[in-house]
C-alpha cells in the first residue's frame, strides 16, 4: 500500500488567550491527534464548538487562525512534513498541493474583484496551468458543480451570485488546481436546508469524480455521513473516536459518539387539540415600513392551551415576522390576533399588563437578550416585581424555585450573564419567561446558536416544562429535527404563507405538496446512501438555484 | 440612470445644499447674538453718531433677510464685499492670502500623506511590535498637544537654538523663487506634518488592518501568494476607499491648523487674515473667510465619499 | 480592582492638575498680575522657580492660575457640551421619527464647518467672556457628544434585551435609566475625558490667538501668547504651557482609555 496523502501524528496546537483582568497566556487547545488520510479518501472531522476541529484542518496546510500556533507533531503530505518546512515551500504547498473551502464564501470571495479571477488565481500562480487552461478548466467545474450558465458565471462578482452558488464556486476555486488535498470547513453550514443538499451533492460528485482526498469538517453527523469514508469524532481537543462511517453511525462505541449519532431522537407523541385555542391568529397580512411588498399574506394558525406549535420554514419565509405581529411589535395590514380569548390590540402600546405578562418570548441569542449589566437574580427577579410585586424574601424564594426548575442551583443567583455557558444562558432566559406565570411563551429559534447536545438539553426542558407549567409553545424553527422533536401542530411557511397545517402527523405524512415535499426531504438522515437516495427522487428546484 | 450616476449626483446635490445652510448659518453667527453689532465692534465708549454711521455702513437697518440674500447673491457672483476696516475689495485682499495658504497646506500634504500611509503600513506590518507600538505612542502624544505649542517647540529648538531653518515665515515672498520659498516655510509645513501625522497614521492602520482581517486575505493566503501579493492583489482595492478617507478627513482638519499655525510663523496666509479680522471685528470679511474655509471643509468631505461610492464593488456592478 | 500603571500614573497626575486649581491662590508665591521684577524674562531662580515672563511677573504663579482658568473654563465647557449632547443623544434615539431626523441633520449641519472657524465667526460680533467662551466651546462640542450618545444608544436600543424591557411592558424612563444608560455610562465617562482634552486644547487655541481668556487674567494659551516673542531671541517660557497642557492631556487620556478597555473587556469575556 502507498504512502496516506496526509499523515498526522500527535499534532498538538495551542493559542494565546486574553482573559480580562488577567495577563495573557498560553493554552493547549489540540492535544495529541493522529490520524491517516489515504489518496480519494473523505475523512469527516466531526465536534462541537471548541472541538479543535477547524483549527486541526488548517494545520494541514500549516496555518493558524489569529493567535494560533502549532507548537507540535508532525503533519505528512505527500512524503513531507510540512511543520518542517521553509515558509517558502508551504507557500508552494498551499494553493497547489492542499486547498481550503471555508464556511462563508460570502466572506472569503473579495468582494472587489471577478469570480474567475480568483477562482483560477492559485492554479496561475502556483504554475498548476496557463491562464487559459486554468480558466477552461474553472468552466469545466462549473459545470460540474450545476453551476448555470457556467461559461459566464465567472465574470460575475461575488455579491451578483447567490450564497449556494458562490459556496460551489469557492469548491471550484479549491478543485481548480488539481490538489491532492482539499480542506472542507462547514462548507454547507451557512446555507438553506434545501439548498444545502445541492450544494454537499455537488461537493461528493466532484470529490468523486477527481479522485482527491478530502478532510470534510462539520458539526452535523448526518451531514458528514453522505460525503465521508471515515469519520474522526473530536471533543475538547482529544480524539473521542476514529473508525468507518458504518461502524461511527451503526456501532459506536463511545459514550460521545452515541450521544452525538442519537441526538435528534427526543420521542414526543402529539397530544389532541381540545377547548379553545389559546392563540389564535386570523388573517394576518403584514410588511415592514417603507417597504412595497408583503412579507405575511392571509396567515391563519392557532394554538392550543399547553400545547407546541411549530412554524417551519427557510430564511426569508416570515416566520419570524409573524412572531412580531403576535407580541405587538409589528402592526398587521390586516387580520387580528386572538388571544385567551379577548383579541389583542395590533399595537403593544395598546395591550395591557395582563396581555403581556401572558405571552412571553424567548430570543435565538441567549447572549443579546440579556442585559450583562444584571445578574441572573435581576433578571429572572424583574417580571416578579413587575407582574406581582414580589420583593425581599418572597421574591427570592421564587427566583430560587425558577432557578431549580431550570436545572440550575442558587449560586447562579449573583452571576453575570457573561459567566454562564451558552446553554446556561438560554436556561435563565427560559426562567425569566416562566416568571410571568404565562398561558404562552414563543420561542424563535431558541436552539439553532447552540451545539447539539446542548440544544437537545434545551428541548428535554422545555417539554419538561411545558408539563409542570402548562404553558403554551410557539416555536419558530429552521429545523425539522426540532420540529419532529416537540410539535404538536406544524405551520409550514413559504414566501410569507402557510403552505401547508395542521396536526403533526397529518403534515408529516404524505401526500405532500411539492414545497413541503422539497424541505422535508432536503434534512440530512444519519444513514448512509440517504443523499443520492434524495436526489434521485427531487420533485421541486431548491430556491438556491 | 445607473445606480453610482445616481448617488453620486446626490452627493454632490448634498454638498451643494450643505454648502448653502452653512452660509446661511455662518450669516446667522455674526447676526442673531444679544445685543447691537455696531456696539460690541465700536465698544461701550462710542458715539451715537459712530454707531448711527456703522449701522447704516453694515446695513444693519435693513432686515436681516434682506442683507443675507444681497450678500449670499454677491458671493455667489464672486463679490465678497468690502472689508469695514481698510475699505479694501475683499475679494482682492482674499485671493493672493489664499494661493498662499493653499501653498502652505500643500506641501504639508505632499510630505504627510505619503509619510502617514508608509508608516501606517508600517504599524500594520510590525503589528503589536516596537514599531507598532512607538506609533501609537507619539499619536497619544501629538494629540495632547496643541498645534501651536508644536510650532513653537520646532521653532525654539531648530530655529533658534541650532538655527537650520527660518524661525519665522515672514522671510516668505510670494513672487520668490520656489526653493526659497520652499526654504521659508519648512518650519510651518514640518509643523502642519507633525500636527496630521499621527492621525493619519492611526487611522490608516486601522483602515488597512480592517481589511487585513477579512476572510478573503486568509483565502488569498491559503492559495500560496505571498506577502507583497496579498496586499497588492487583494488587500489595496479594498483599502483604497479607507485610505482616502482617512486622507481627506485629515486634509480637511490641515485646513483648520493652518488657521493656528499662520499665526505661530506669521505667515501672511487666510487663516492670520481670519484671526486678525476677528480682532477688529471686521464682520464682512470674517464671514467670506469663513465660508471659504466651510467651503473647503465640505469639498474635501465629499470628495471622500464619491471616492467610496466609486469603489464600492456592489455600487460599481449592480445585480 | 487591580488599576494598571499608566492608568494609576493618569490618575495621579489628573488628581494633582485639579488640587493645584482649586488651591491656587494658597500654592501660587505671588499673585497672578503682581510684577515682581523689574527685569523681563529674569532666568528662573530660587525666588522664582520658573523665572519671569516678559514684564516680569511670576511665570509659576501665572501657569498655577492658568491653570486654573484653563481647567475650570475646560471643565464648565465639558459639562455643558456632555448635558446637552447626551440629552439630546438618548431622546433623539429613543423618540427616532421626526425628533431623530431634526437634531440629526442639524448636527450634521454645525458638524460641517469646522468648530474653530465657527467659534472665530462668532466670537468676532460677541463680547470675549468667560460666560461667552463656555457657552460658544460647549454648544459646538455638544455636537459630537450627540453623535456618540445618539449611536451608542441606538446600538443598545436594537438589543434584544431592549426588546424584552418592551414587551413585558416597561416604561420608557425605565428603560433609559436601566436598560440603556448602565451600558452606555462607560464609553460615554472615556469620551468625556477626550472631550475634556479637547475642551482644553480649544480654549488655549481660542487665548492663543488673543480671542480667549483676556489679560491680564492668566491662562495657559495666553501664557504662550505673551512670551512667544521671546522664543526668537531663546528664551523658552512659551514652551512651559505646552509640558503642562501635554501632561493633563496624556493623563487624562491614560484614565480615559483605561475606562474604555475596562468596558470592552467586560463585553467581550465568555463563559
Amino acid at each position: 500500500m502507498s504512502d496516506p496523502q496526509l499523515k498526522v501524528r500527535d499534532l498538538k496546537i495551542g493559542a494565546t488567550v486574553y482573559p480580562p483582568g488577567e495577563k495573557p497566556h498560553d493554552i493547549e487547545i489540540v492535544h495529541g491527534v493522529s490520524f491517516d488520510l489515504e489518496k480519494g479518501k473523505v475523512l469527516g472531522l466531526i465536534g462541537e464548538s471548541g472541538a479543535g476541529k477547524s483549527t486541526i484542518g488548517l494545520a494541514a496546510m500549516a496555518y493558524g487562525r489569529g493567535g494560533v500556533k502549532i507548537t507540535g507533531g508532525e503533519v505528512w503530505i505527500n512524503g513531507r512534513d510540512v511543520l518542517k518546512s521553509g515558509t517558502g515551500d508551504i507557500r508552494k504547498l498551499r494553493g497547489a498541493e492542499v486547498t481550503y473551502v471555508s464556511q462563508s464564501a460570502a466572506a472569503s470571495f473579495n468582494p472587489a474583484k471577478k469570480i474567475l479571477d480568483q477562482v483560477v488565481e492559485a492554479a496561475v500562480e502556483q504554475k498548476k496551468f496557463s491562464r487559459k487552461q486554468a480558466e477552461a478548466r474553472a468552466r469545466e467545474l462549473f459545470d460540474k458543480l450545476g453551476l448555470p450558465n457556467p461559461d459566464t458565471i465567472g465574470d460575475r462578482y461575488p455579491h451578483q451570485v447567490s450564497g449556494g452558488q458562490l459556496q460551489r464556486c469557492m469548491t471550484a476555486l479549491a478543485l481548480c488546481p488539481e490538489p491532492d488535498l482539499v480542506v472542507f470547513d462547514e462548507p454547507t453550514t451557512a446555507l438553506d436546508v434545501t439548498t444545502q443538499i445541492d450544494v454537499l451533492m455537488a461537493i461528493k460528485a466532484a470529490i468523486r469524480g477527481t479522485g482527491v482526498a478530502a478532510l470534510y469538517i462539520t458539526h452535523d453527523l448526518a451531514v458528514v455521513a453522505q460525503v465521508s469514508d471515515d469519520i474522526m469524532v473530536l471533543r475538547h481537543g482529544n480524539m473521542v473516536e476514529y473508525g468507518s462511517v458504518d461502524q461511527i453511525i451503526n456501532a459506536p462505541q463511545e459514550d460521545y459518539t452515541q450521544a452525538l449519532v442519537s441526538v435528534r431522537s427526543i420521542e414526543h407523541a402529539e397530544k389532541a387539540s381540545t377547548g379553545d385555542p389559546v392563540l389564535s391568529v386570523r388573517n394576518i397580512t403584514a410588511r415592514y415600513k417603507g417597504t412595497q411588498f408583503d412579507v405575511l399574506h392571509n396567515v391563519n394558525v392557532d394554538l392550543y392551551p399547553g400545547q407546541t406549535l411549530a412554524v417551519v420554514g427557510e430564511s426569508g419565509s416570515g416566520k419570524s415576522t409573524l412572531a412580531r405581529v403576535i407580541t405587538g411589535l409589528l402592526p398587521p395590514r390586516e387580520g387580528e390576533i386572538e388571544f385567551a380569548g379577548r383579541t389583542l390590540s395590533a399595537n403593544l402600546a395598546g395591550r395591557s399588563r395582563e396581555d403581556l405578562r401572558e405571552l412571553q418570548m424567548i430570543y435565538q441569542m441567549a447572549d443579546v437578550a440579556m442585559n450583562p449589566r444584571q445578574t441572573v437574580g435581576t433578571i429572572i427577579g424583574r417580571p416578579l416585581e413587575f407582574y406581582f410585586n414580589m420583593s425581599g424574601k418572597e421574591k427570592r424564594k421564587r427566583i430560587i424555585e425558577l432557578l431549580d426548575e431550570i436545572e440550575l442551583g442558587e449560586e447562579f443567583m449573583d452571576r453575570y450573564p457573561a459567566e454562564l455557558s451558552g446553554g446556561q444562558k438560554q436556561r435563565v432566559c427560559i426562567a425569566r419567561a416562566l416568571a410571568a406565570k404565562p398561558k404562552m411563551i414563543i420561542c424563535d429559534e431558541v436552539t439553532s446558536a447552540l451545539d447539539p447536545l446542548v440544544a437537545d438539553g434545551i428541548l428535554k426542558l422545555l417539554l419538561n416544562l411545558q408539563k409542570i407549567e402548562d404553558v403554551a409553545f410557539l416555536f419558530i424553527t429552521h429545523d425539522l429535527a426540532t420540529v419532529r422533536a416537540i410539535s404538536d401542530t406544524i405551520a409550514v411557511m413559504y414566501q410569507g404563507k402557510v403552505q401547508r397545517y395542521g396536526s403533526k402527523t397529518q403534515v408529516l405524512s404524505p401526500p405532500f405538496d411539492d414545497y413541503t415535499d422539497l424541505l422535508l426531504s432536503s434534512v440530512p438522515e444519519m444513514r448512509l446512501g440517504w443523499l443520492e437516495e434524495v436526489i434521485s427522487h427531487r420533485k421541486m428546484e431548491s430556491a438556491g438555484n | 440612470m445607473p445606480l453610482v450616476i445616481k448617488l453620486l449626483a446626490q452627493r454632490i446635490a448634498l454638498g451643494l445644499i450643505l454648502l448653502f445652510l452653512v452660509s446661511g448659518l455662518i450669516f446667522a453667527g455674526t447676526i442673531i447674538l444679544p445685543g447691537d453689532v455696531a456696539q460690541s465692534i465700536l465698544g461701550q465708549s462710542a458715539t451715537p453718531e459712530a454707531l448711527a454711521n456703522l449701522r447704516a455702513e453694515l446695513g444693519l437697518n435693513e432686515p436681516a433677510l434682506q442683507r443675507y440674500l444681497s450678500w449670499l447673491g454677491g458671493l455667489v457672483q464672486g463679490d465678497l464685499g468690502t472689508a469695514l476696516t481698510s475699505g479694501r475689495d475683499i475679494g482682492e485682499s482674499i485671493s493672493q492670502r489664499l494661493s498662499n495658504t493653499l501653498f502652505l497646506a500643500f506641501w504639508a500634504a505632499i510630505v504627510a500623506v505619503p509619510l502617514a500611509i508608509f508608516l501606517g503600513l508600517l504599524a500594520v506590518r510590525f503589528r503589536e511590535r516596537w514599531p507598532d507600538k512607538a506609533i501609537s505612542g507619539v499619536t497619544l502624544a501629538s494629540i495632547s498637544i496643541p498645534e501651536f505649542l508644536i510650532g513653537y517647540v520646532l521653532m525654539f529648538f531648530f530655529g533658534v537654538k541650532l538655527g537650520w531653518f527660518y524661525p519665522t515665515a515672514t522671510a516668505f515672498r510670494p513672487d520668490a523663487a520656489l526653493f526659497d520659498k520652499l526654504e521659508s516655510i519648512a518650519l510651518p509645513v514640518a509643523t502642519l506634518t507633525l500636527v496630521v501625522l499621527a492621525h493619519m497614521m492611526r487611522m490608516t492602520r486601522a483602515a488597512i488592518l480592517n481589511v487585513m482581517q477579512s476572510a478573503y486575505i486568509e483565502t488569498a493566503e491559503l492559495k500560496g501568494l505571498n506577502g507583497l501579493q496579498v496586499i497588492v492583489r487583494h488587500a489595496l482595492p479594498n483599502a483604497i476607499a479607507p485610505i482616502v478617507n482617512v486622507v481627506m478627513l485629515n486634509l480637511a482638519y490641515l485646513v483648520v491648523g493652518v488657521v493656528v499655525i499662520e499665526v505661530v510663523f506669521v505667515y501672511p496666509g487666510m487663516g492670520q487674515y481670519l484671526v486678525d479680522s476677528v480682532s477688529k471685528r471686521d464682520v464682512p470679511v470674517v464671514q467670506a473667510c469663513g465660508i471659504i474655509f466651510a467651503a473647503v471643509y465640505i469639498g474635501m468631505n465629499m470628495i471622500a465619499d464619491i471616492v467610496s461610492i466609486l469603489s464600492n464593488p456592489r455600487l460599481r456592478h449592480p445585480k | 480592582m487591580r488599576i494598571p500603571l499608566a492608568a494609576a500614573i493618569g490618575l495621579f497626575f489628573t488628581a494633582l492638575y485639579f488640587l493645584a486649581a482649586i488651591f491656587a491662590p494658597l500654592l501660587a508665591p505671588y499673585g497672578y498680575a503682581e510684577v515682581v521684577s523689574s527685569g523681563y524674562w529674569d532666568p528662573p531662580s530660587a525666588e522664582f522657580l520658573l523665572g519671569t515672563d516678559g514684564i516680569g511677573r511670576d511665570l509659576l504663579s501665572r501657569m498655577i492660575y492658568g491653570g486654573r482658568t484653563t481647567i475650570f473654563v475646560a471643565t464648565a465647557a465639558t459639562i455643558l457640551s456632555f448635558t446637552t449632547g447626551s440629552v439630546l443623544g438618548f431622546l433623539a434615539a429613543v423618540a427616532g421619527g421626526w425628533v431623530d431626523q431634526l437634531l440629526s441633520r442639524f448636527v450634521d449641519l454645525l458638524m460641517s464647518i469646522p468648530s474653530l472657524i465657527f467659534a472665530l465667526v462668532v466670537l468676532s460680533v460677541m463680547p470675549v467672556t468667560l460666560p461667552v467662551l463656555v457657552l460658544v466651546m460647549g454648544l459646538l462640542d455638544s455636537t459630537r457628544v450627540f453623535r456618540l450618545s445618539r449611536a451608542v444608544a441606538v446600538d443598545i436600543e436594537v438589543m434584544d434585551y431592549v426588546e424584552a424591557a418592551r414587551l413585558r411592558g416597561e416604561k420608557t424612563i425605565w428603560i433609559i435609566f436601566r436598560e440603556i444608560l448602565p451600558n452606555a455610562l462607560s464609553p460615554l465617562v472615556a469620551e468625556m475625558g477626550l472631550r475634556f482634552i479637547f475642551m482644553v486644547l480649544f480654549v488655549s487655541t481660542l487665548s492663543f490667538l488673543g480671542l480667549g481668556i483676556q489679560p491680564p487674567q492668566a491662562d495657559w494659551g495666553g501664557i504662550v501668547k505673551e512670551n512667544a516673542e521671546g522664543i526668537v531671541y531663546g528664551i523658552p517660557a512659551a514652551l512651559m504651557p505646552a509640558f503642562a497642557i501635554a501632561t493633563l492631556a496624556i493623563s487624562v487620556n491614560l484614565v480615559a482609555d483605561w475606562v474604555l478597555n475596562r468596558t470592552t473587556s467586560l463585553k467581550g469575556g465568555r463563559g
